[in-house]
């Protein structure tokens, strides 16, 4: 298979209103005849499902919570990145654009992540048009605010609620399309395969999460845009729900699955406090403008903190890189928490945690001040570990947060298979081995509002009047399938619950495909995983019916296809034997324990086509090189 | 080390049990054990579930996702108070140390007509949806709207439709109001768009149109409780129901009238 990343010839700057000229046009009163169907209510989702309606194109959209307004982009806290400029700090396009393929390690498309940052202008502007509230200066312009990864104010939002304000925008755009009957919706609905036709996508097989019936829907053109695979470690930052099935459906019909090990974890998380632990919650990295992070000298010195003198204490972010110090990338801070508890040095319950001291900070500015900048956050923080942070240092720990990796798409958000998109975190292709904060929000803004709208329409325009309805065998064959897979995991009747084996998948991917990943690991992984995955299909148990609303069962579907993705995962960091981004094998590092990439072998893109069968799945590696025309790749350093 | 605690606690639960829409429901009850103060109340009952399924009984269903405090989705009733004893939080984000060996505990879904219970804990909330499709929206395509510093907003104002916007629709305010009134959902979303320049075009047509909608939804009528704002998780303030009365009296006297087919309950009510 010849991956074909379909970018157009000519100057970055130019090429993507070069393209959108070429692309073939759906006239006003055709578009009507073109029904797409949407996966994904998010930021992704539901602004690409509004943008279409609003064009004329009948969608149905679907998602498993009990309604659009809550899918994960709500929790999304920091902000959103454009290059307006409106500080006159210097900002560009091109410094954007620059930024964000330095910052993902030089694993990102070029065309692509230009394309994000040239639009990233109109979703200021369409979002402040829609009335997000975002955070403004008093004489009634934007606010900004400053990111990591950056040396300019280029972030927008409005408190730390900037995801919630976004998806309410496109969740009431949304809502127009719904009251005029362009866009019909099925909340509490799961996507469980997706059916392809003659090598083209024409639909989905779907389960109603409170009846149980399996139905068929046909389009013209299906797109995902369901999310990240972050849920794999069972614990994350990401919602409960949050899952890798219709992604990972797409990927067993063929669809390729990019990067997959690209996974971002977050350091400033609140630590687990129990076995009980469900999930995990961020802290915004601005602590770590004003925290100090450090551990005892002494392995495992069980005093509290506020006993352990001065010169007891190992501040070492600040011994190790006194330049950037506390504010070392997320990445490095992540890893080197790690190395610390490793040693035993860790604090709290189990020892998995890091002390970020704030007693510096309000000796020298107040309490006041502190309470100005952190306020909320503090508060969140004695909510959840009843401690008081004003007065004890925070514990923090880092956790799985984003993954870049997911579904491979060409320049115009389409998967190799014709006909099926993927958008927001779904897909691969802006942020190589690391995202930038706030560059999240952009991207899901982008795919939906500005950039799918045109693509979808330069394909469907070329299949016209070529309908298929769901009385087509592939549907019939498809929905039987789906039932059965149904059938299966409600009979095996073990003795183990999903959460168990949940847990324990998510254990082993921490431990050997999580901050830090080396040969052996991977191998024991690829091991311990498959074996795993034959116990949970023989030794699973989840009670009651199929024809009715069960939690258990839909997790279990869910958690079935994570122990595929585990799998898969490992293949990929162990074929990519070099450090980049978020992906750190312990054998390349640099002299200073940075990730040390190997360009010369490594500058592609990891595109996995799957193949076996269910009881043993195999994988066949495909490549996209990437090249760097504008942004010259170089090694980080932050001493 | 940290200061966590680490008593545990042995807790009674009474919970609603109801397997689905058309049946009846009973209260059941079940010992909690070992429940560690740090638990969040969700992740209590998982421990629950889990021992449930173990002993082959259905685990009981309840709805949550970011379990952060922001989706929206969870929410029950704890000795009869939407999201429990601590006020100004969200189910997910209670904690145990709220609560003390030996208490019995009462557990139960929203209740409301408008809000017609699922299973278990899990109710059907759709009929928000449907007010704000009525016209909870500022009507801009994408691609049409100006520079966004050209609209300039005054920072009180922005700040004021922030804490409108805040509403995560959970649905507490519904539950607690002893009329099973939806006035503060409403009138939030009324107030966010109605104070900033951009929502000025629809203000009055779109006032008129979610509360019209509303009312078809079989909600109650509002006789200032002000219970909603006392367990609202974000804390939203009852002046907007005020504001929201005083924008549907003047799209009265303007002659506004509800846009065709708004009104019509899909529903449950």
């Amino acid at each position: 298979m010849a991956l074909d990343s379909k970018v157009p010839v000519g100057d970055i700057e130019t090429k993507w209103d070069d393209y959108r000229f070429d692309l073939k046009l759906v006239n006003p009163a055709n578009k009507r005849k073109f029904d797409v169907i949407m996966v994904g209510t998010g930021l992704a989702g539901g602004s690409a499902a509004a943008t279409l309606a609003e064009l004329g194109y009948n969608v149905k959209a679907f998602c498993f919570q009990d309604s659009a307004r809550r899918a994960h982009s709500i929790a999304a806290q920091g902000g959103i990145n454009a290059a307006k400029n409106y500080q006159n700090d210097g900002d560009s396009v091109f410094r954007l654009f620059y930024d964000t393929v330095k910052g993902g390690d030089f694993r990102s498309r070029e065309a692509n992540v230009y394309r994000l940052a040239q639009v990233s202008v109109n979703i200021i502007d369409q979002c402040a048009a829609q009335g997000v509230p975002f955070a403004r200066e008093y004489g009634g312009t934007l606010a900004n605010r400053s990111f990591g990864g950056a040396q300019v104010s280029r972030t927008f939002y409005a408190r730390g609620q900037t995801g919630q304000q976004l998806l309410l925008g496109c969740y009431s755009a949304l809502s127009r399309q719904v009251q005029r009957g362009k866009v019909k919706m099925y909340p509490r609905t799961e996507m469980l395969d997706v059916v392809i036709v003659d090598g083209r996508a024409r639909g989905i097989v779907v389960r109603d999460l409170i009846t149980g019936r399996v139905t068929s829907h046909a389009a013209d053109a299906v797109v995902l845009a369901t999310g990240g695979y972050g849920n794999v470690f069972y614990l994350s930052t990401n919602a409960k729900g949050s899952n890798v099935t219709a992604a990972w459906r797409a990927h067993k019909r063929g669809a390729l699955f990019a990067n997959p090990c690209y996974t971002q974890i977050h350091p400033t998380c609140i630590p687990v406090s129990g076995d009980y632990q469900s999930k995990l919650t961020l802290m915004s990295e601005s602590l770590r403008n004003d925290g100090r992070i450090w551990v005892p000298k002494k392995a495992g010195d069980e005093r509290p903190p506020n006993q352990i003198p001065e010169d007891e204490r190992d501040y070492y972010l600040e011994r190790k890189y006194p330049s950037f110090g506390n504010l070392v990338p997320r990445d490095v801070a992540s890893r080197n928490a790690k190395d610390v508890c490793d040693e035993g040095r860790g604090v709290g319950p189990g020892g998995l945690g890091v002390y970020l001291d704030f007693k510096d900070a309000i000796g020298r500015m107040g309490r006041k001040a502190i309470e100005e900048r952190y306020g909320n956050l503090f508060q969140m923080y004695e909510k959840i570990t009843g401690e008081d942070p004003y007065e004890v240092p925070m514990r923090i720990y880092p956790a799985v947060h984003y993954t870049m990796g997911g579904l491979w798409v060409d320049y115009n958000l389409m998967t190799n298979v014709p006909g099926l998109y993927a958008i927001g975190e779904a897909n691969f292709s802006d942020h190589g081995a690391n995202r930038l904060g706030a560059s999240a929000l952009m991207q899901g803004l982008a795919d939906g509002y500005f950039v799918l709208p045109y693509t979808i329409g330069d394909y469907v325009s070329k299949h016209m009047g070529d309908k298929i309805g769901t009385d087509h065998a592939a549907f019939r064959d498809a929905e039987a399938a789906v039932a059965e897979r149904v059938d299966k995991l409600l009979s095996i009747q073990g003795e183990r619950t999903v959460d168990s084996f949940h847990r324990e998948l998510g254990r082993l991917v921490w431990e050997y495909c999580g901050m830090a990943r080396s040969e052996s690991g991977l191998e024991t992984a690829l091991e311990k995983i498959p074996a795993l995955r034959e116990e949970f299909w023989s030794n699973l148990k989840v009670l009651g019916t199929g024809d009715s609303l069960n939690q258990s069962l839909e997790k279990a579907g869910r958690v079935a296809d994570f122990f595929e993705l585990a799998e898969l995962m490992c293949r990929d960091a162990l074929d990519r034997d070099e450090s980049c981004g978020g992906h750190f094998r312990d054998e390349h590092q640099t002299d200073e324990g940075e990730a040390k990439r190997n360009d010369e072998d490594y500058q592609y893109v990891s595109a996995w086509e799957m193949g076996g069968d269910a009881s043993s799945p195999t994988w066949k590696l495909h490549k996209e090189p990437l090249e760097f025309d504008y942004v010259k790749p170089s090694q980080r350093s932050y001493k | 080390m940290g200061g966590t605690s680490s008593a545990t606690m042995n807790l009674k639960l009474h919970v609603w049990r109801q397997s689905g829409p058309q049946s009846g429901g009973e209260m059941v009850t079940y010992e909690a054990r070992d429940v560690s103060p740090d638990m969040s109340f969700l992740e209590m009952l998982d421990v629950v579930n889990e021992r449930l399924i173990e002993a082959g009984n259905e685990p009981i269903a309840f709805d949550h996702d970011c379990r952060e405090g922001i989706c929206g989705m969870c929410g029950m009733m704890i000795n009869g108070v939407a999201h429990g004893p601590e006020g100004g939080t969200t189910t997910c984000q209670l904690h145990m140390r709220h609560f003390e060996d030996g208490d019995e505990v009462w557990i139960e879904p929203w209740r409301s007509a408008a809000f017609p219970v699922v299973k278990d804990l899990v109710v059907d909330r759709s009929a928000f949806d449907r007010i704000v499709s009525a016209g909870g929206y500022i009507s801009v395509n994408t691609g049409s709207a100006p520079d966004a510093n050209e609209i300039p907003v005054p920072k009180v104002d922005a700040d004021q439709a922030f804490d409108a916007a805040a509403c995560i629709g959970c649905g507490a305010c519904v539950a607690q109001c002893p009329n099973g009134a939806a006035q503060l959902f409403t009138s939030a979303k009324v107030a966010h768009l109605g104070v900033l320049p951009q929502g000025q075009p629809e203000r009055w047509q779109r006032v008129m149109d979610m509360v019209t909608q509303m009312e078809a939804e079989g909600f109650g009528g509002c006789s200032n409780h002000y219970e909603c704002e006392a367990v609202c998780p974000k804390e939203i303030s009852t002046d907007f129901i005020a504001r929201m009365n005083r924008d549907y009296l003047k799209a009265t006297a303007k002659g506004r009238k509800a846009s065709p087919g708004t009104g019509q309950s899909i529903g449950n009510g």
